[in-house]
């Protein structure tokens, strides 16, 4: 990509630690990003809890663009464009749902839930010779992947397996998606989703999640009133010692936290059930663990566009790019699916009170990347790149995470997470291919310390 | 000007809706002149105030496209909950709210939604409202949320009390970046 004959490496210092404005503002680096990076990159598109039997469906989005998620009659699942072949009409345009065809509605061709074109109205009189309809079966991803429950899709068939893409934030998900007592327990979604629009820039979103310990003095106006689960104090729970980790080679950003097995915790003291029950599961969890059991996902993206909170709360936010200043945020809640209904209904409401547009940590959130991006815009603004440098040259590693880490208590005020994304993000943004963006043979650590 | 004689029960009738609106309409002046803590006081303790999402579902879709008790919603409070938020807009330090919204709520379309048998026996009762909220913030930022309120209304002490609200929003996909303001 070259903008004003800039490529997207020159407007990402990763050394010093500055970025140029025009990667949050600029319309022309907004539409190559739809190109290089949301056609390219694994994307998470949804959750196998709803679409649990053949036949259901979940319309999601890939970037801009409507997919479909399927299940077909044989129990395969399937991520289709959601655009008919014959003149693009819309195919689905309810959210959720259970069919045995999508129809058209503008001139009623049929698409079964595995994809082909089962039904073309008039075909044996309009179409001489017939109509292969083997040809014009909905559009469907390159490549399909699940895991542990989350289902995510590329468009690009020379994208390495999903578990590779993952690098080290695999570990990331496992400890987040998990059940609390770290058996290989499935974790369900809480319900529907949240979808809201917001005036930001998307990657002021991913950035965010990928680890920005320095935007805590933000949220102190909920840490004031408190709505943690322990009493209605502060925002959480102890979680212990903070680790930020990033994932070099593919551009994730975690944050482990670290706890020993105390077996006396006192987490969720708000509710008898849920104090309970996670006793209970932390009991099992050392029992399984051993030293490891405190071992937690607090937070992450996964690049480009998926975050998650693995903790509290715990939920999946997808960022959805809907213009270079408009994000459309998809934020879906889960528990462990063996939780007593009432656990999960007293988690549903903390999850909610804390995120979501209602939410009264992500409120303020939403204000700062509102702001942030109008500010940019200006001419002179744009003149003057943002400031990544916190914690350069703190990079460290440490045997319980993987990856490059800051460890406690500089994780808290260091911006290497935000900063490795941005490197990652120049890498798909330059990149002509993904011959190109293969991990590289990179010493991690020597190039963040450079 | 001759007066026009009704009949006892149109009259306590009429008394009730007028009560109640007198209830919406202080509610709507005490929210929009930020007087949260006399507005906090028209709730019962018992409270559950409740904005569901909406779905786009096929017709035949039985479940109805407002989300049930139980799942995901924008926002399912209890009273203590609804307490915080008053106090969280109150920090200075709430920048979503700082500096304040002008925030203006207009409430019609009062109905009872059953005879006014129970609220005059003195149980709880049910109420539909429509609500339109406005919201314009600092300079251009505005938002237009409109949609329908069913309250459950008690007598506590012989004033009318809120004690359930279900706020329906008319909105799949919020087209507001945030909900910091009251319905
Ligand atoms: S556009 Fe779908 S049938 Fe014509
Ligand atoms: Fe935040």
């Amino acid at each position: 990509m070259t903008v004003h004959g800039h490529s997207a490496k020159s407007l990402v210092d990763f050394a010093r630690g500055e970025i140029s404005r025009e990667v949050f503002v600029n319309e022309e680096i907004y539409q190559e990003e739809l190109e290089r990076v949301f056609t390219r990159g694994w994307l998470y598109v949804g959750h196998t809890s709803q679409i649990k039997k053949p036949g259901d469906y979940f319309v999601s989005c890939m970037g801009e663009e409507s997919v479909i998620l399927t299940r077909d009659p044989a129990g395969k699942v399937h991520v289709f464009l959601n655009t008919c072949r014959h003149r693009g009409m819309k195919v689905c345009r309810y959210d959720e749902g259970h069919t045995v065809h999508f129809v058209c509605p503008y001139h009623g061709w049929s698409y079964a839930t595995d994809g082909r074109l089962v039904g073309v109205p008039q075909a044996e009189k309009a179409y001489r010779p017939p109509l292969d309809r083997s040809q014009w079966a909905l559009i469907e991803v390159a490549q399909i992947a699940q895991y542990r429950g989350t289902v995510w899709a590329t468009w690009d068939h020379s994208a390495p397996a999903l578990l590779d893409y993952l690098g080290e934030a695999k570990l990331a998900l496992d400890l987040a998606l998990g059940a609390w007592d770290g058996s290989d327990e499935e974790t369900e979604l809480l319900g529907s989703v949240q979808k809201w629009l917001i005036p930001a820039n998307w990657k002021f979103v991913a950035e965010n999640f990928s680890g920005d310990g320095l935007h805590v003095v933000s949220h102190r106006s909920v840490d004031l009133v408190g709505i943690g689960p322990t009493d209605g104090e502060g925002r959480r729970d102890d979680p212990g010692k903070l680790m930020m980790t990033t994932s070099p080679q593919w551009g994730h950003g975690l944050t482990f936290s670290y706890l020993p097995p105390d077996p006396n915790r006192t987490d969720y003291a708000a509710s008898p059930a849920a104090s309970q029950y996670f006793k209970q599961c932390w009991k099992k969890r050392i029992e399984r663990m051993g030293d490891r059991a405190g071992l937690q996902a607090v937070v992450g993206t996964i690049f480009p566009n998926l975050s998650f909170h693995g903790q509290q709360p715990r939920t999946l936010l997808v960022a959805h790019p809907r213009g270079v200043a408009k994000t459309e945020m998809w934020r879906v809640y889960f528990a462990d699916r063996n939780a007593p209904e009432e656990v999960k209904q007293f988690l549903r409401h903390y999850y909610i009170r804390y995120s979501g547009p209602a939410g009264m940590t992500e409120q303020d959130d939403m204000e700062n990347w509102n702001y942030a991006t109008a500010a940019s815009r200006g001419s002179i603004a744009r003149r003057y790149p943002y400031n990544y440098k916190a914690g350069l040259g703190a990079e460290e590693t440490n045997e319980m995470v993987p990856g490059v880490v800051t460890n406690h208590p500089i994780s808290l005020t260091t911006e290497q997470n935000p900063r490795n994304f941005y490197k990652r993000w120049a890498e798909f943004m330059d990149a002509k291919s993904w011959r190109d963006l293969k991990p590289s043979q990179v010493d991690d650590l020597s190039e963040h310390r450079r | 000007m001759s007066r026009v004689d009704l009949p006892p029960a149109r009259l306590e009738y009429l008394n009730l809706i007028k009560e109640i609106e007198d209830l919406f309409f202080l509610e709507a002046d005490l929210l929009d002149e930020r007087r949260y803590e006399e507005w906090l006081a028209l709730f019962t303790d018992d409270l559950r105030y409740w904005m569901p999402l909406r779905k786009n579902l096929a017709h035949q879709d039985d479940r109805g496209d407002i989300t049930g008790e139980n799942d995901i919603a924008w926002i399912d409070d209890d009273k203590a909950t609804l307490i915080k938020r008053a106090g969280q807009l109150r920090t200075g330090v709430h920048w979503a709210e700082e500096p304040f919204s002008r925030v203006c709520h207009i409430i019609s379309n009062v109905r009872l939604v059953d005879s006014s048998a129970d609220a005059l026996d003195g149980k709880d009762f049910e109420v539909s409202s429509r609500f339109c909220v406005y919201r314009n913030r600092v300079e251009t930022e505005t938002d237009f949320l409109v949609g329908r309120r069913r309250d459950i209304l008690r007598r506590v002490n012989s004033e009318l009390r809120i004690a359930r609200r279900k706020i329906i929003l008319d909105q799949s996909v919020l087209m507001a970046k945030n909900l910091t303001m009251f319905f």
